[in-house]
């Protein structure tokens, strides 16, 4: 029987740019270029790892957001996923975790699977709390945080390295894992997979397919406010000495300024 | 006053400091009221009251070690059924944000995470976040619910104020999906002795300039004379000379210290992200261009492997 994962993935604004805010308080989108969060890498790269060992696997990417964030399913499919759902809807705008857990939810579910592979948080809101909610959703167990996963009969098994201890885990599919990025280099895509992504299917849905109303997403429907986005006054300029051989001594004489020694 | 849950991270009952910074910040709100799970739970209650908690709920089932967080989401929602409380406050740990996530989904109530500060406000909680790496601060409510907030490490002192601390059994049912991960092996982490990085009040972090897993010595060092934890940035773990549990960045851990020291550093985007908003930022590099010297409130550009011993010695002789 084929296994089927869905890959969550999320389209971010790339880090090195100048990330800030819009008017309403949503992350502005239009000033700064997308890329597929670096984390999402490594979930895809375990689920084709995963359908490498299965008998018979079909690997689903899915992402919600806008338009441009097919991008990050064409990343995905030229690493090597079979094929890939965009959920965008202009009611979408501005939703918040436990929102975008429920359209991941619903797409989840009517796209059909055995094993959801989710990155272990994203790079621009860094949370790391959607693989735990849309397991809340589905009611399926979280396997969550992994450096080490795999499937084998019906069983995913792996390790989570967390402050005080490593823990291994075990649950019965269907499961809600997520990977952090000790889990294993991300493949890059090569040629052959990026030509073979653009014929690959892209389904698109939106907020109807998934019998989702307007009210329970977007800002309206978010169950939190941000009230006021600040930015933070650049820091004023510090003192730099170039090391005359005194540079330790001077350091100390800093901390011991500031309270530290 | 509003009664405040605050979840208790703890360790056979030795609570984690993040834990009591929280009980400073939930005395802001309301009276504190901790939730303690797990073995050594009950022996929890004496440092709780010292730092402010009015009442204890304990629960020692052996199921919060067996099974992956569902177990402790179903306590959490059993003590918010038993308490109303006016908030939840719960440490930014990576396993206590998905419990407090979860709870935050069951009891139909929004949830923030990684706050930096939490104040009382007209419409309840205020919580401040540090976002896109630190550029921005952005201030933020729950607008459904019993607002739960988690929060980072550092953000609030750790305060005595001797409260009751009444410790009261903790009634739980444990849901359906409470058992669905097992948890088949632990391995506790050998300890360093030095504090965890994400809590500690200094971090001394080495890069690509430490130049091999030996010289990571003298960066401990360090650290050991500031009694400081010791982190490390992508390239210096990606060549392999240190764990990547003490990777500070976007992919590691991120780190808000009253003391940040990065040697040999250049300071990228990533690793920004994970430590920009240390309180007082050091830096040492031999490249005067380096990104770090941006960030600095102290900056030496020279030779680590000569400023480092020599700071560490100093550290030594002033503290006798």
């Amino acid at each position: 029987m084929s296994l089927r994962i869905v890959v969550t993935v999320k389209y971010v604004p790339d880090a090195t740019g100048d990330r800030h805010f819009a008017e309403d308080l949503t992350v502005d989108r239009d000033d700064v270029d997308g890329l597929l969060s670096e984390l999402d890498e490594y979930a895809v790269e375990q689920a084709l790892q995963i359908a490498d060992e299965a008998d018979d696997a079909e690997i689903t990417v899915l992402t919600v957001g806008p338009e441009d964030a097919k991008d990050a399913l064409r990343k995905a499919l030229s690493m090597g996923a079979d094929k890939a759902i965009h959920v965008e809807d202009d009611d979408l705008h501005g939703t918040d975790a436990i929102g975008t857990s429920l359209v991941l939810a619903k797409a989840i579910e009517k796209a059909g699977y055995d094993l959801v592979i989710s990155g272990m948080a994203s790079t621009d809101g860094t949370m790391g709390v959607l693989p735990a909610l849309v397991a809340e959703r589905l009611g399926v167990p979280q396997v969550t945080l992994l450096s080490e996963v795999s499937v084998a009969d019906g069983v995913v098994k792996g390790r989570r390295d967390g402050d005080s201890a490593s823990e291994q885990l075990e649950a019965s599919l269907p499961a809600v894992v997520s990977v952090t990025d000790q889990s294993g280099e991300a493949r890059y895509p090569s040629f052959k997979g990026i030509m073979a992504a653009k014929k690959k299917p892209v389904q698109s849905w939106d907020l109807e397919d998934l019998e989702i109303e307007a009210d329970e997403v977007g800002l309206g429907g978010s169950w939190t406010a941000v009230d006021s986005a600040t930015e933070r006054p650049a820091r004023t300029a510090g003192t730099i000495v170039k090391d005359e051989g005194e540079g330790g001594k001077q350091l100390a004489e800093f901390l011991v300024g500031q309270k530290f020694i | 006053m509003a009664e405040v849950l605050v979840y208790v991270d703890h360790v056979d009952g030795a609570v984690r400091k993040p834990t009591l910074e929280l009980l400073t910040l939930a005395r802001r709100i309301g009276d504190p009221v901790a939730v303690a799970l797990g073995a050594g739970a009950a022996n929890t209650a004496a440092t709780l009251a010292e730092h402010g908690a009015a009442k204890v709920l304990t629960d020692e089932a052996a199921e919060y070690a067996d099974y992956l967080v569902v177990p402790k989401v179903d306590a959490l929602q059993a003590a918010v059924e038993a308490v109303s409380p006016a908030a939840v406050l719960v440490p930014s740990s990576a396993e206590a944000k998905e419990i407090a996530a979860r709870l935050a989904l069951r009891i139909g109530s929004g949830v923030i995470t990684d706050a930096v500060d939490v104040e009382a406000g007209d419409e309840g909680p205020v919580a401040t976040q540090s976002v896109f790496a630190a550029s921005y601060s952005t201030k933020t409510r729950v607008s459904k619910g019993t607002p739960v907030i988690t929060v980072k490490p550092n953000s609030a002192p750790v305060e005595a104020a001797p409260a009751a601390g009444t410790v009261e059994a903790l009634s739980v049912t444990f849901s359906a999906q409470a058992t669905g991960t097992k948890v088949t092996g632990r391995t506790p982490r050998e300890s360093t002795g030095r504090p965890e990085l994400t809590e500690a009040a200094i971090v001394v972090s080495g890069g690509r300039g430490v130049n091999g897993s030996e010289n990571f010595a003298i960066i401990e060092a360090l650290a050991d004379s500031l009694g400081a934890a010791v982190g490390a940035s992508r390239a210096a773990v990606d060549a392999g000379w240190y764990p990547h549990t003490n990777q500070v960045g976007q992919t590691g851990k991120s780190v808000s210290p009253q003391l940040y020291i990065a040697n040999g550093i250049s300071g990228a985007i990533q690793h920004r992200a994970g430590m920009q908003t240390s309180k007082t930022i050091v830096a040492v590099n031999k490249d005067a261009e380096a990104p770090i010297f941006d960030l600095v409130d102290y900056g030496v550009v020279g030779d680590l492997f000569e400023i480092v011993p020599q700071l560490t010695e100093e550290i030594k002789t002033r503290k006798g």
